[in-house]
Order: structure tokens, then sequence, then C-alpha cells
């Protein structure tokens, strides 16, 4: 798909939904459309059924953590068109207290999507028939692709020899995680190294 | 006799047990797993039955989830490829490739023509890989035992391809950004073509094993079928869609690498049932040795020599100027710890792995690590659609589908 095809779409899209777009840009040669959260359904419907676009296909739906955004959350959408050859991608940003409507009724592989975001994020999708956890454990809690949840997660599992049955414990660990970056101190790395706090 | 037999004896004297309101006819509910050799790894699934008919299928996935997308935040690109082998580990270098793909997208970066070759030859070797054991795995789960044998004797030697490349029989850590790790010795090629001269035998013996086997059609043709509407609503990819009948594969549709130079044919079903996936999977066999023997010829022609990895930033220098030049010993750490930086910025890039498309959604914030990497396996949306495909099925179908969905739970579960 070429930069100029995609150009003419986004125009097209922005053009035909101008409540809905906020932003369409193109960039590595794949179109991404921001838009408002509240009217997601109706767009996507949309993006299935206009001739143009025909995304009759759902590829992906995900989410990205930024926790300083006001924000928090960017759910990302993919989408393909195996008529028109071309594909997608919609964002729209939600707070961490704010519902997103759910897409099960124009895409009903959206189910599992939506669980699986809604377990590694939190991120509640109103309307979803069966919100229940995928893919972490059964009782899990937390949300584990959040960046404040630690990558060694808060409980471990063992064998416990006298009660016969797997035991959850919070974690311990014998060394601290380390956090290796390696980042160049001379570009990138934001932290001061110490005894640098004057050049800083 | 189980719980929730429903039933009325009648004795010797000629009485009969007492029926009162009481009794009533209930569905009954099984676990299918998580221990279930159909279930082809560790998959739960609740069946509700009304007698032998799958009234509701809820598959609980997640037995074997890793939390890779987390890892992978923590670490560097290239420490992260390797977890791509351990997602689909029947057929690991076609998830590297996505990786890969994504970051030369993001970076900008054109590899070698003989890596994007070797790239395509492998890459068809995976899918040949997987189709083997899918196709007989599938006939052993409805009832025939012998395709495996004869299938996996096949796959031995392919991974002894794998091993002579990488040194590796299953995790390859083969491609990396910027081309493959190192190139293949002339013998190995050789090897190769010789296999390629002789698999379509073997694949004819699995014809003949199956195709008109009159229980491998009873248990498959007119099972799981799927329209084109199924398709779209569900999100199939790769045979799952070309079994209906349409001809969307992503290596011509969409092409990557240089899949657009080979000649080879997309096969399509008509029917769209377990039948029609099987005869394309084991057509897509026949096409991969094509495709491999052209990738061999066209690695063997002089100008196709030379370098795999794009030599730059994304990858190492050559040992040789490891040893005289300080620049390149100095490159050669920074990279191996540091790691190299990707432009800010998000890509999707999808291969048409075996099982369908595999995508790799990478969020980079211009560091070392990816900011948020998703991978996007095919098995994930064909199991999810269980549900919809088993419903008014025998209990005795739904391991003919799972085989035919082709699952693998390391990509499911992540």
């Amino acid at each position: 798909m070429s930069e100029e095809a995609l150009k003419e779409l986004a125009a097209h899209i922005e053009l035909k939904r101008p409540n809905d777009v906020l932003k369409a840009e193109v960039a590595f040669g794949e179109l991404t459309v921001t838009v408002t959260p509240s009217g997601i359904v109706d767009f996507i419907d949309f993006l299935k059924s206009d001739g143009t676009c025909k995304f009759s296909s759902l590829v992906d739906i995900t989410a990205v953590d930024y926790p300083t955004r006001e924000q928090r959350f960017d759910v990302v959408y993919h989408f393909l068109s195996m008529y028109r050859n071309h594909r997608i991608r919609v964002i729209a940003a939600v707070r961490e207290e704010e519902t997103i409507p759910s897409i099960i009724s124009v895409h009903p592989s959206a189910g599992w999507f939506e669980r699986e975001v809604f377990d590694m994020f939190g991120i509640i999708f109103s309307g979803h028939p069966d919100l229940r956890r995928l893919l972490t454990d059964y009782g899990f809690r937390g949300y584990p692709l959040r960046k404040d949840f630690p990558a060694t997660g808060y409980t471990e599992v063992r064998y416990d020899e006298e009660l016969k049955r797997v035991v959850y414990e919070p974690v311990k660990l014998v060394q601290e995680y380390r956090q290796f970056d390696n980042l160049s101190p001379w570009e990138g790395a934001k932290y001061i190294l110490p005894g640098d706090e004057k050049g800083a | 006799m189980m719980d929730g037999d429903i039933r009325q004896n009648t004795y010797d004297d000629g009485s009969r047990d007492a029926t009162d309101g009481e009794q009533k006819i209930r569905n009954f509910n099984i676990n299918f797993g998580p221990q279930h050799p159909a279930a082809h790894g560790v998959l739960r699934m609740v069946l509700e039955l009304d007698g032998e008919i799958v009234e509701r299928a809820d598959p609980h996935i997640g037995l074997l989830h890793r939390g890779t997308e987390k890892l992978m935040e923590n670490r560097t690109y290239l420490q992260n490829l390797p977890y791509l082998d351990r997602l689909d580990y029947v057929a690991p270098m076609n998830q590297e490739h996505a990786w890969c793909l994504a970051i030369e997208k993001l970076a900008g970066v054109e590899i070698p023509r003989r890596a994007s070759l070797i790239r395509v030859l492998y890459s068809e070797i995976g899918r040949v890989l997987n189709h083997l054991l899918n196709v007989t795995t599938g006939a052993m789960d409805v009832g025939a035992l012998t395709p495996p044998l004869w299938g996996f004797e096949e796959r031995e030697k392919l991974m002894i391809f794998y091993e002579r490349a990488c040194g590796a029989r299953l995790h390859s850590a083969y491609f990396r950004p910027g081309g493959v790790h190192q190139d293949l010795p002339p013998e190995l090629l050789d090897d190769i073509d010789a296999w390629a001269d002789h698999f379509p035998n073997v694949l004819d013996d699995i014809h003949y094993l199956l195709s008109d086997n009159r229980i491998f059609k009873q248990r498959t043709v007119d099972i799981g079928v799927i329209s084109e509407e199924e398709v779209q609503d569900w999100g199939f990819s790769g045979v799952m869609v070309r079994g209906s009948g349409l001809a969307w594969d992503l290596r011509r549709a969409q092409p990557y690498e240089c899949y657009d130079e080979f000649d080879f044919q997309v096969p399509v079903g008509t029917n769209g049932d377990c039948y029609d996936r099987y005869l394309c999977r084991m057509q897509e066999m026949y096409e991969a040795t094509k495709i491999i023997k052209q990738a061999i010829a066209l690695l063997r022609l002089p100008e196709n020599q030379g370098d795999v990895l794009a030599r730059g930033k994304l990858t190492p220098p050559k040992r040789g100027d490891m040893k005289t030049s300080m620049e390149a010993l100095i490159h050669h750490f920074k990279l191996y710890t540091e790691g190299f930086k990707l432009p800010e910025g998000e890509v999707y890039a999808a291969v048409e792995a075996p099982k369908g498309e595999f995508g790799v959604y990478l969020n980079s914030d211009g560091s070392n690590k990816p900011y948020r990497a998703k991978l996007r396996a095919p098995g994930y949306l064909h199991l999810q659609a269980m549900d919809h495909m088993a419903k008014g099925h025998q209990l005795a179908d739904v391991s003919a589908l799972i085989a035919t969905m082709d699952i693998v739970f390391g990509e499911v579960d992540r």
C-alpha cells in the first residue's frame, strides 16, 4: 500500500467521520487514526461497512500504559481489509477510571482481546458480555502489564509437602531484582551517576 | 454410570423405578484437558454437553502464560529475540521473522539479499515443519497412528537442518535484526536440496494413507464448516481462510522479504471443512518444497553471495574486524550490553506464519527496549471461535476441530 493511497484513505475517513477522528497520520507506511473513545463502536462499524474502507477483519486489540499522562491508556486496534488489501491502526485514549465501549457487536472476535486487555491493564469494556480474566491465574489480583506492576509479580507458588497442595506466598527474592539498563550515561540515561551531581 | 445420567431401570418382576418430578434431564459439563493428548498442549475446555452434542465450549487458556510481553519490556531488542522462538515452538523461525521485520521497519534497515533468501528458505522449512506436525497429529487425533511416525521422521531431518544453520534444533535465534546470524555452508544447501527432491514422495505416501481413507474422511468431511463471513467475523487467517475459498496469503497480498520473486501457488479449499483444510496444508507443503528448491538455486548464484548481516548500528561487526579494530570491539561491546536504539514510533509487522498471520506490534519510545510489544498470534483467534465452531458438533469432533485450527499453546498463552 503506497503512502499516497493511505493519505487518501485517511482524508476519506476524516471527511466522513469528522466528529470521531482527532488525528490521522501516516508513519512508517502505516495509517494511524486517533479517535474519541465514546464513539468507537459507531466508528468501527463505519470502517467495516464503508465501501472504501471495508475493514472486515479485526487483527488485534491491545493497550499501552503511559502512567504520567492524564489519559493513562491508549487502546490500540488493528484492522485488516482482505478485500481492499490495506490495514489501519485506531487509537483511543482512556483515563484510568474511564470505561470504553466494547466493539463485540461489530466484531465478535473482539471478545478475547478485550478480556485480555481487561486482564492485563484493568480497562473495563462496557457492554462486554463476559469480561472475565483470561490469561492470568484463577484468583489473580492486579494488572500485570501496567508499568507500575513489578516484573517479578507479588506472589509465588510452591508445592507444600505438609499441606499436600500448592500454596501461594509473597515473592521472596534472595537478591533484589536488578534492572540493568546499560544506557550510555552520555546519551539517553535519565539518572545521575553517583559523584556527578554537581555537573548535572 | 456418571453423574447426571437419567435412567429408569426395569426389574425382573416387571416393576420399574419410581419417578417423580425432581428427576430432570440436564446438560452435562465435562472438562476437556488440561491434560488431554488431543488438546495439543495445556488447554482446559469446559464443555456443556447435551448427550453427545456440544452445546457450549468455554476454553480456559493461560495455563502456559509466561508473561512474555512484560518480560520484553525489560529487555533489549536483541535479548527479546529468543522469546519469539518460544511462542510457536513448532516453527520458531517464522516468529523471529516478524520480530526482525518490525525492528527493521522502525529502523529503516535494508537487509542483504543473501540474508533475505536464507530467511525465505528457513521460513518455508518452518512451514513444512509445522504442517507435518499438524497434519499427522491431527490424523492421530481422529484415530490414525501411522502418519505421525512417518511425518516425524521428516521433521527430524528438518530440525537437523535447523541445527546445522544455527546450532539449535528448536530455539534457534537465527534470524537477527539486520539479517541472519551466520551464512549457510554449501554442503548444507546440497543436503537441503537432496531432501527437497525426496520429500514429495513422503507427502505422496501420507496422501495415500489419509486422503481416501474412509475413517479419516468420515471424521473430517463436513466437520467445522467455516463460511467466508465467519472468517471475517472471527478474524481468521492462514489456512483457516484459504480452506474456505479465499485466496488470502500475506506472502502474495502484502509481500515481504523477497517472496514476490518466487513462483508458488496458493491452494484454496471449496467447502471450508476440516478435510479441505487438511488438503490445503498438504498442498502447501508441496508448494513450500518448490520455494525451498528455488531459494537454494538462488542462493547458489554468484551474484547472491556475500554478507548476511546489514553491517551498521543494528548488527555486530565481523569477528575478524574485532581482532584488529578498536572501534569494532567497542561497537560489539555496546551492542551486546546497551543494545541498539530504535527511533520513536509504532509499527505493526506481520508474516504469513504457517498457522496464519503472526504479527508484532512494536511501540518504541526511542530507548534500547520496547516500550510495549504485543504479539498477535493466529491461534488465539482460532481458539476463540471454538465455542462458535463446536456448537452442535459431537464431542468426538472437538479433537478434530482443535487439530484443524492448528493450535499451539506457546503462542496462544504467550
